[in-house]
């Protein structure tokens, strides 16, 4: 079996779809700065426009593509949106930060950030099925609160939050409100106007598009200051020239990714069904983390008490399947997945956890296949191991 | 490093992984002479390891650990290479040797490979003491980490197995960094990761 591949990583990225790569390959000599002036360059530009209005109907905006900014990626539209804050709270004086426990690590490290230049920071803890809890939300944010930041739905675990009424409830307040929406958007329906959020994150390759693209999308009206100060693209609130291949990319990435939603959502929720439930049926002991029903259609994370995750990751990339891990053991550091923490599931639970992120191209054969190996790798490594199941 | 994950997939160390030489099953009918038991579920790693002795010399030996790729491959390495030994050799191997033999370990990794290595000591301290001889190797092999002090490494792995949790309690137990202070940034590697090997809480 040295040449099987199931590739069940899709969290942490995806493949570029072949009509993405065809479609950018023939625009390869689509060279010309897009901010210039000349033929070439206002055909660029038409096309890197033509892609906004696509990544812009992703989200659920159809006359105003303009709101959406083209970023690196999904790191630096949430850095921008701290960097918003951090120059609107020095100018204010109002400079609560309100995010959670189990962001991703570019917003926890961008809201420690500014907790470090004096900003109150709440992180708020999540239930054990990663909600936020809203009791508690509701008693963190107040008149002091400049942004809530929360993410749409968790790369490990794949809980979907309430961001609408999170959104309604901040603005109240008086507070802005971000949402990182990178593993949500492509996944799961996304509607920007209908949820009312200020800053919503994109990422491009997580929706079977290039690497290095993202963007931001910005009600109009909500403050914005460049992270990257520079020339005078994205009416100078994002310097440098247009990455005009990626863009394209992204924008046939997100108009497949539009048209496809349902179908995919169907597919993928069918597939992690029957992963869920052969991994319940064939291995004794299991934890399936992260919320029964609120949950992104793809992502299936379970924890294997006696079995520690980068053994059982090993195991199954020997095998020619690739997953991730919750263990501390893989992360390099000495502290297991922060989410799973946060949900309170215990170190061990925590050091044992496995996330399965389907994908496209994930096969019903590929799911028998991880049923017919999994079983195996968790009871040999259980038979060894010194923590009983 | 080009390839951070390289080591992982030598064929030495994906032999020992996927089978694993030693290990204690559950029908085994290994009675042990001594038993070490190291790590524990919190930091994500548990290693046991059971001896049998006769005339000083290592005859057989089991283990058992909830651990990653990497204690799993070294253990199962150290565990061939004991067999015959003296307890004394066995207690002097390091961690180093093992990593050498499985072509090297990445720094990150080394840690994982120690677990198995301070489940063997932990087992011949156990055959020492059940043979009237407690601590005799103690201090053999131990590296000196206060010279001002005379405070070694098996000092401070003594004083963390004996309740030292941070800087002020090691101080407490051993005095050590107390004249010139020079050793504190090595002392205190140690003692994080023997905190994190023998510490419970």
């Amino acid at each position: 079996m040295p040449d099987k591949n199931v590739y069940l990583d899709y969290n942490a990225t995806t493949p570029l779809r072949p009509e993405v790569a065809e479609a950018m390959k023939l625009d390869l000599d689509v060279y010309a700065n897009a901010s210039s002036m000349h033929e070439a360059g206002r055909r660029a530009r038409a096309r890197v426009e033509e892609a906004r209005a696509q990544v812009a109907a992703l989200v659920g905006i159809h006359s105003d593509p303009e709101r959406i900014i083209f970023t690196s990626g999904g790191s630096e539209s949430n850095n921008t949106v701290f960097a918003i804050m951090f120059h609107l709270g020095r100018k204010s004086g109002r400079k609560g930060i309100v995010t959670t426990a189990i962001e991703h690590p570019c917003v926890l490290n961008a809201a420690l950030w500014l907790k470090e230049e004096g900003f109150p920071v709440t992180f708020l803890g999540v239930d054990e099925y990663g909600m936020v809890n809203m009791d508690e939300f509701r008693s963190a944010v107040g008149q002091d609160t400049l942004l809530v930041s929360v993410m749409a739905a968790n790369n490990e675990i794949g809980t979907i939050q309430d961001i609408a009424a999170m959104a309604e409830y901040a603005h109240a307040q008086g507070a802005y409100f971000h949402t990182d929406a990178t593993q949500a958007v492509g996944k799961i329906d996304v509607d920007v106007l209908a949820w009312k959020v200020d800053y919503l994150t994109m990422s491009c390759h997580k929706l079977y598009g290039p690497k290095g693209v993202g963007a931001l999308y910005l009600k109009k009206g909500a403050p914005l200051e460049p992270l990257i100060r520079g020339g005078h693209q994205e009416h100078g609130f994002r310097a440098g020239t247009y990455n005009n291949i990626g863009i394209l990319g992204f924008g046939i990435a997100a108009r497949l990714a539009r048209s496809e939603l349902v179908l995919y959502g169907t597919r993928m929720l069918q597939l992690r069904s029957k992963l869920r439930d052969g991994i319940i049926a064939t291995i004794p002991k299991v934890r399936v983390n992260g919320h029964p029903s609120n949950v992104l259609p793809n992502t299936l994370n379970v924890s294997f008490p006696g079995a520690e995750g980068e053994a059982i990751l090993l195991y199954l990339d020997l095998a020619g399947i690739r997953v991730s891990t919750g263990s501390a053991c893989a992360s390099g550091s000495l502290d297991p997945s922060h989410v799973l923490m946060a949900t309170g599931v215990g170190p061990e639970l925590a050091h044992g956890s496995i996330r399965f992120s389907l994908g496209r191209d994930t096969t019903e054969a590929d799911i028998d296949y991880v049923l017919d190996v999994l079983p195996k790798a968790i009871a040999r490594l259980r038979s060894m191991s010194t923590i009983e199941a | 490093m080009s390839d951070a994950f390289a080591w992982l997939y030598s064929d030495v160390v994906k032999d020992h992984f996927m089978n694993p030489k030693n290990v204690s099953s559950p029908g085994d009918s290994f009675e042990a002479d001594a038993t070490g038991m190291v790590g524990n579920v919190k930091c994500g790693d548990q290693m046991m390891f059971l001896i049998k002795v006769k005339d000083d010399i290592i005859v057989d030996v089991r283990w058992k650990t909830y651990g990653c790729a990497s204690a799993i491959a070294s253990t199962s390495m150290l565990s061939e290479v004991i067999k015959g030994l003296h307890i004394r050799d066995a207690y002097n191997i390091k961690p180093e040797d093992i990593a050498k033999r499985l072509g090297g370990l990445p720094d990150n990794k080394i840690h994982c490979s120690v677990l198995g290595d301070k489940a063997l000591r932990a087992a011949i301290d156990d055959y020492l003491a059940k043979t009237g001889r407690e601590g005799l190797y103690r201090n053999e092999g131990a590296r000196i980490i206060c010279s001002c002090l005379n405070i070694s490494d098996r000092d401070i792995e003594d004083a963390v197995k004996h309740g030292a949790r941070d800087w002020a309690s090691l101080q407490e137990r051993t005095k050590i960094g107390t004249v010139c202070g020079g050793c504190k940034a090595d002392a205190e590697v140690l003692l994080h990761e023997y905190v994190h090997i023998f510490g419970d809480e």
